[in-house]
């Protein structure tokens, strides 16, 4: 008569060995019955994985010390999915105009289970992304990272600092209480004072002479489908020269 | 002597034939040297015009152009390594192998007399480069397994970096003031921190300086030209101190001006003291929630 605990493992073993999950996870997985710590099955992990498209099979041994990269780059993309996930939850609560938009985010903060540490991790999220991104920039600049032959990869990421400053503009305006509207106002304002076409700048980003509910669902499609889109793209190129440039920059 | 094999003096003529508009066997019969040659750039306009009369003779009755046997040796290193001085087409002088190094040296396109005398022409057929193509041996460099290395600690960043989160946001609340309301102005507006600096900056210069100016010029154009101005191969801080010291007293003074305005900065954007007047700072209205 088997015990309890030899029939779950039993059962597990049945499992790990089923078509189904043979059929989902792809040579080499450390979830697959068999699976044993070997050189050719770490480097399986990687290769017969999604993971390929962001990570080499090895990377060079200095890379990995913590204290060199600090992970910033890669906080900076996971903040981005963290934000991109509460941001969709958000999305839910939330309507886009001048009568709605400031009952909604209370509404978001006292009723919505849950809706009030979203909310919060969403902007202080964003706030940490900005952080992390100028972080990952300073410790990229202080290694000399962007020499030859990095010097395109430097230049796309100047771009992505500007997106994430945008996308983190355009959704300090959503709450649509006094300090979105006068932030808002004060930073558009700044963009008026472009030479030639300043007047025309600052029409065309608050879709008005002054910040108003036009403005709000300007803002509003920017921040959660064009910056996102873009950005994305720019993302995609950054890593992908990450790869293409040799890896992360050698030891100092 | 090397020799030219019989394919490459072939299409080497086919090429030149079609340029000069005469017939193969002809070019060929002269390249090596059983033919006069054809005068045919020198006088460019008649050429063009009319091709086919052109005053080239006909090959010579003697030569036989498809089983010729190998084309003499001086003809080869004409074709093959340099060219002669070019000889002034109207007066072609000199014995049979000046004659066949006149036919290669005028260039269809560029008439000869624009080469000043005694300048030797060059003629590049190939480039051989020393390396092959594809760098096959990759240099050994110390390298460990992604997995589990990399990905472990990067694991291991992330939940951290949840956690924090998750405290900050369960202690700290996201603002919410009164409604936007256009007609009221609170006193005093402040952009987003990360815009502060610059409006910090707004108030000592022009806006046109401190709006404008500095953050397309120095802050996007120029950070992205910093990897092509900053031609130093070096990589080690102690090569690179001029570099080091100029981007830490931007970001100094970035940090500087954005904490004089988050911190320092109170009604009507006048200098005030945190400790006395307190933070005007709405961002972090509710720094702790008590309740």
């Amino acid at each position: 008569m088997a015990t309890i605990k030899e029939r779950v493992n039993d059962q597990v073993e049945r499992l790990r060995a089923s078509q189904v999950l043979e059929s989902i996870l792809r040579p080499g997985s450390p979830f697959k019955k068999g699976y044993t710590d070997s050189p050719r099955n770490r480097s399986y992990v990687i290769m017969n994985n999604v993971l390929y498209h962001l990570h080499p099979v090895k990377v060079k041994r200095h890379g990995v010390r913590l204290s060199y990269t600090l992970c910033l780059g890669g906080l900076s993309f996971f903040l981005f999915i963290l934000l991109t996930i509460t941001g969709i939850f958000l999305m839910f609560y939330y309507a886009p105009t001048a009568d709605r938009a400031y009952a909604d985010v209370a509404a978001l903060s006292t009723s919505v289970v849950f809706g009030s540490l979203v909310r919060n991790m969403h902007r202080w999220g964003a706030h940490l992304m900005v952080l992390t991104v100028f972080l990952h920039m300073s410790r990229v600049f202080y290694h000399g990272a962007y020499k030859p032959p990095r010097e395109f990869n430097w230049v796309v990421g100047v771009v992505l600092l500007l997106l994430t400053l945008l996308l983190s503009f355009s959704g300090y305006l959503l709450p649509w209480d006094q300090l979105a509207l006068w932030a808002v106002t004060v930073g558009t304002n700044m963009a008026g004072f472009v030479p030639v076409v300043g007047d025309q700048v600052k029409f065309g980003l608050l879709a008005g002479a002054e910040v108003s509910a036009n403005t709000l669902l300007r803002f509003y499609v920017l921040h959660v489908l064009f910056f996102p889109f873009i950005i994305v793209i720019f993302m995609a190129v950054h890593f992908w020269r990450v790869r293409k440039d040799g890896g992360i920059s050698g030891p100092l | 002597m090397a020799e030219i094999p019989e394919s490459l003096l072939r299409r080497s003529a086919e090429a030149k034939a079609k340029a000069l508009g005469v017939p193969v066997e002809q070019i060929l019969a002269e390249m090596r040297g059983e033919a006069p040659p054809t005068p045919a750039p020198s006088a460019p306009a008649p050429a063009a015009a009319a091709p086919e009369p052109a005053p080239a003779p006909e090959p010579a009755p003697a030569a036989a152009p498809v089983e010729a046997t190998p084309a003499p040796a001086p003809a080869a290193t004409a074709i093959a390594l340099a060219e002669p001085p070019a000889p002034s087409p109207a007066s072609p002088t000199g014995n049979g192998s000046g004659k066949v190094a006149a036919t290669v040296s005028p260039r269809p396109l560029a008439p000869p007399t624009n080469t000043p005398e005694g300048v030797r022409t060059q003629r590049l057929l190939t480039v051989v480069k020393a390396r092959a193509i594809q760098q096959v041996k990759s240099e050994p460099t110390d390298k460990v397994n992604t997995w589990p290395h990399l990905m472990l600690i990067e694991f291991v960043a992330l939940l951290a970096i949840t956690a924090l989160l998750l405290v900050l946001s369960v202690i700290i609340h996201s603002p919410l003031l009164e409604p936007a309301n256009v007609n009221a102005t609170p006193n005093p507006s402040k952009a987003p921190w990360y815009f502060l600096g610059l409006q910090e900056l707004l108030s000592y210069f022009d806006p046109q300086i401190a709006g404008v100016t500095v953050p397309t010029i120095v802050g996007l154009v120029g950070f992205m030209m910093i990897p092509y101005v900053d031609r130093n191969p070096s990589t080690k801080p102690s090569d690179r101190k001029f570099a080091i010291m100029l981007y830490t007293i931007f970001m100094c003074g970035a940090a500087t001006l954005s904490i004089l305005g988050v911190l320092f900065r109170g009604r009507g954007f006048n200098f005030s003291y945190p400790w006395r007047d307190g933070i005007f700072f709405d961002d972090l209205k509710d720094w702790v929630n008590f309740e």
